[in-house]
């Protein structure tokens, strides 16, 4: 018997918290995968936000620090410097990296810190249930802004990668989805990338998926997916926004 | 006779921490601590070490975290407003029982305040400072000699219970110039780090570090687990200094650089004809609580004069001590002045005349 398919050694078999329909549990498994694939299990120390994925660590199978909401970037700048050989990601939600973690996030980036960050944005705080966040779309609603964001009183969503993209150590990052198995797999060859570019030293990289929040939307899981295509991949365009094909300066 | 250098207090207590085993340091530039983080950026390196200019105190601290995390000497310095930001990765550092050295060159508060030196950092040094019910070791250098030596022991001590160690200086403490003599300081022995998140490099299991216990029972029992480390701390590192308390009427108590004003007023008041002693407590926590009390017992002890450069903080820690057998009374002075041998004499004589 051939085996088609079977579960990342990149997860532990710790069953998953998340909601159905989330995405974090799908982009937990391509990085699980993709370490795998590169062979860096043994090698990798995950860096884990405070947001839904507090609990990172207990499902990646690899050495995982659980850091401080937004100071990711911090902890891996100290794993990363100190054990340059190793392969150092911080997964981070948009509250973490685009708002509480702002500094950090930039200055990594400035640093052109060799690690990789997987941003996942779902428009929303997930975790303490529904609050606005920075990248909350103009007019969506969420428990801090009932009538919907407005950009009189709470501005414009920010497009996370296109701005650190400004930054010269930052050497790759592209947006991506998991809403089907073509997207899925784009955003797997991304996280692959970006994995294998710090692996070869060549400086901050950096992918942003779009990722569905179900529960905080008020929404089923595949209305949840069309939504985001609609609306989110319009104000947040999927694709590569910055390769210099590991070239920093 | 071993040779006498002289050194600036913040590069001193740099080279100290390098001596010590420290591999990399993060900071922000902030008076009156400067000189470290800019000695460690010329010295480090050179000792194969990792130096890191972040972005705040916040990022500095939570690299901090990432460096002892991974299994690393880690340590970071700043002065008072700096170690405000830094409290959060402190909680963090003892919630998630790792090792580092933070050194606070404590400068005139609340606030923006003053670059002069203060000692206004106690409270916030002994009771915890950041979120949730810890303790952190805490040590108080008088000269520069004791700083350099205590760096060693802060880092060994820091290693021994996995818990951060502060190393609070007042600002004369980081920018006065003293000769001090290196002396090899022997390390102590030390349980290896087997919890550390370096990578597996061939473990079978991972190592997750973290601070977060998400059941009410677990993390009462996470905090039971660590007050036990604190009773040990308090068991095995509590030091103070004491000078010619045998016979002293009234007992002077100061730490950092007061101790040393304290001490030339006990002599000049010794000649005099006074009975006067010192206690200087060289960790403020633990607190020499215990030996206070005892002191406080004893018939010859008529009272006690503890002298700060804020408006009376380590004052509780005596009061709690000493529990109402004899009169405590305090002198200080605030915001980045520094009292004055006179004015603590003054202040001395006041007292022992009360109590004849
Ligand atoms: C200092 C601090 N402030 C606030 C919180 C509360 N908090 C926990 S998670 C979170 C936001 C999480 O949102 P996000 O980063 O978008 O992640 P998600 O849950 O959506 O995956 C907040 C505000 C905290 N834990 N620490
Ligand atoms: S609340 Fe949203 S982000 Fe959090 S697990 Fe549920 S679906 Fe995922």
């Amino acid at each position: 018997m051939t085996v088609i398919y079977q579960k990342t050694k990149g997860l532990q078999d710790t069953p998953l918290h998340y909601c159905p329909g989330c995405g974090h549990g799908i982009v937990h498994k391509l990085i699980g995968e993709v370490l795998e694939e590169l062979g860096l299990l043994d090698t990798t120390v995950g860096i884990c936000p405070v947001g839904c994925a507090v609990f990172a660590g207990s499902y990646f199978s690899c050495d995982c620090i659980e850091a401080a909401h937004g100071r990711a970037p911090a902890v891996a700048t100290g794993v990363k410097r100190t054990h340059p050989d190793q392969c150092v990601f911080t997964y981070q939600g948009d509250g973490d990296l685009a708002s509480i973690g702002t500094a950090e996030i930039v200055h990594a980036a400035m640093r052109g810190e060799k690690i990789t960050t997987i941003f996942i944005n779902n428009a929303i705080y997930g975790m303490t249930g529904g609050q606005m966040a920075p990248t909350t779309l103009v007019g969506q609603r969420a428990t801090t802004a009932p009538l919907g964001r407005d950009p009189a009183q709470a501005g414009w969503p920010i497009r996370m990668a296109e701005m650190l993209s400004t930054l010269e150590g930052l050497v790759y990052a592209e947006r991506v989805c998991v809403v089907d198995i073509p997207r899925l797999n784009k955003a797997k060859k991304a996280i692959k990338r970006a994995f294998e570019l710090q692996m070869a030293g060549k400086g901050f990289t950096f992918v942003e998926v779009l990722s569905p929040c179900p529960t905080n939307w008020g929404m089923e899981p595949l209305e949840a997916n069309q939504w985001l295509m609609e609306h989110m991949a319009a104000y947040y365009p999927l694709g590569v926004v910055k390769d210099t094909g590991g070239v920093t300066g | 006779m071993q040779k006498r250098e002289i050194w600036k207090g913040s590069e001193a207590i740099a080279e100290a921490a390098i001596r010590a085993g420290c591999r990399c340091f993060f900071g922000y530039p902030i008076t009156p601590q400067n000189e470290i983080p800019e000695y460690m950026s010329r010295m480090l390196p050179q000792a194969g070490g990792v130096f890191v200019q972040a972005e705040s105190e916040l990022a500095a601290i939570n690299m901090v975290y990432g460096a002892a995390a991974s299994g690393v000497r880690a340590m970071t310095s700043s002065s008072s407003p700096g170690i405000s930001l830094k409290q959060e990765g402190i909680s963090y550092l003892v919630g998630a029982q790792l090792p580092a050295v933070i050194v606070n060159v404590m400068r005139g508060g609340p606030g923006l305040g003053s670059i002069q030196p203060s000692q206004g950092d106690y409270y916030q040094a002994t009771r915890g400072g950041g979120n949730g019910d810890y303790r952190t070791v805490t040590l108080a250098p008088a000269t520069l000699q004791e700083a350099v030596d205590l760096m060693q022991d802060a880092f060994d001590i820091a290693d021994t219970y996995r818990n951060p160690v502060m190393v609070l200086a007042d600002g004369l403490i980081g920018q006065m110039m003293e000769p001090i003599v290196w002396q090899d300081r022997p390390g102590r022995s030390l349980p290896p780090k087997t919890w550390a998140a370096e990578g597996r490099r061939g473990r079978t299991h991972n190592n997750f570090v973290t601070s977060l216990y998400i059941g009410a029972e677990e993390c009462e029992e996470h905090n039971l687990e660590l007050n036990r480390k604190y009773a040990a701390m308090e068991a095995n590192e509590c030091r103070w200094e004491e000078l010619m308390t045998e016979d002293a009427q009234l007992i002077l108590v100061a730490f950092g650089t007061p101790a040393r004003v304290a001490e030339t007023a006990m002599r000049n008041l010794r000649q005099e004809g006074w009975n006067v002693g010192l206690l200087r407590p060289i960790t403020l926590w633990p607190f020499p609580t215990a030996r206070i009390r005892e002191l406080a017992g004893k018939s010859h002890v008529k009272a006690f004069l503890d002298v700060e450069m804020n408006l009376g903080q380590m004052l509780d820690d005596v009061n709690l001590a000493v529990n109402g057998q004899r009169p405590v009374h305090f002198y200080g002075r605030c915001g980045g002045a520094v009292p004055h041998v006179s004015e603590v004499e003054q202040a001395a004589q006041k007292v022992l005349e009360e109590v004849q």
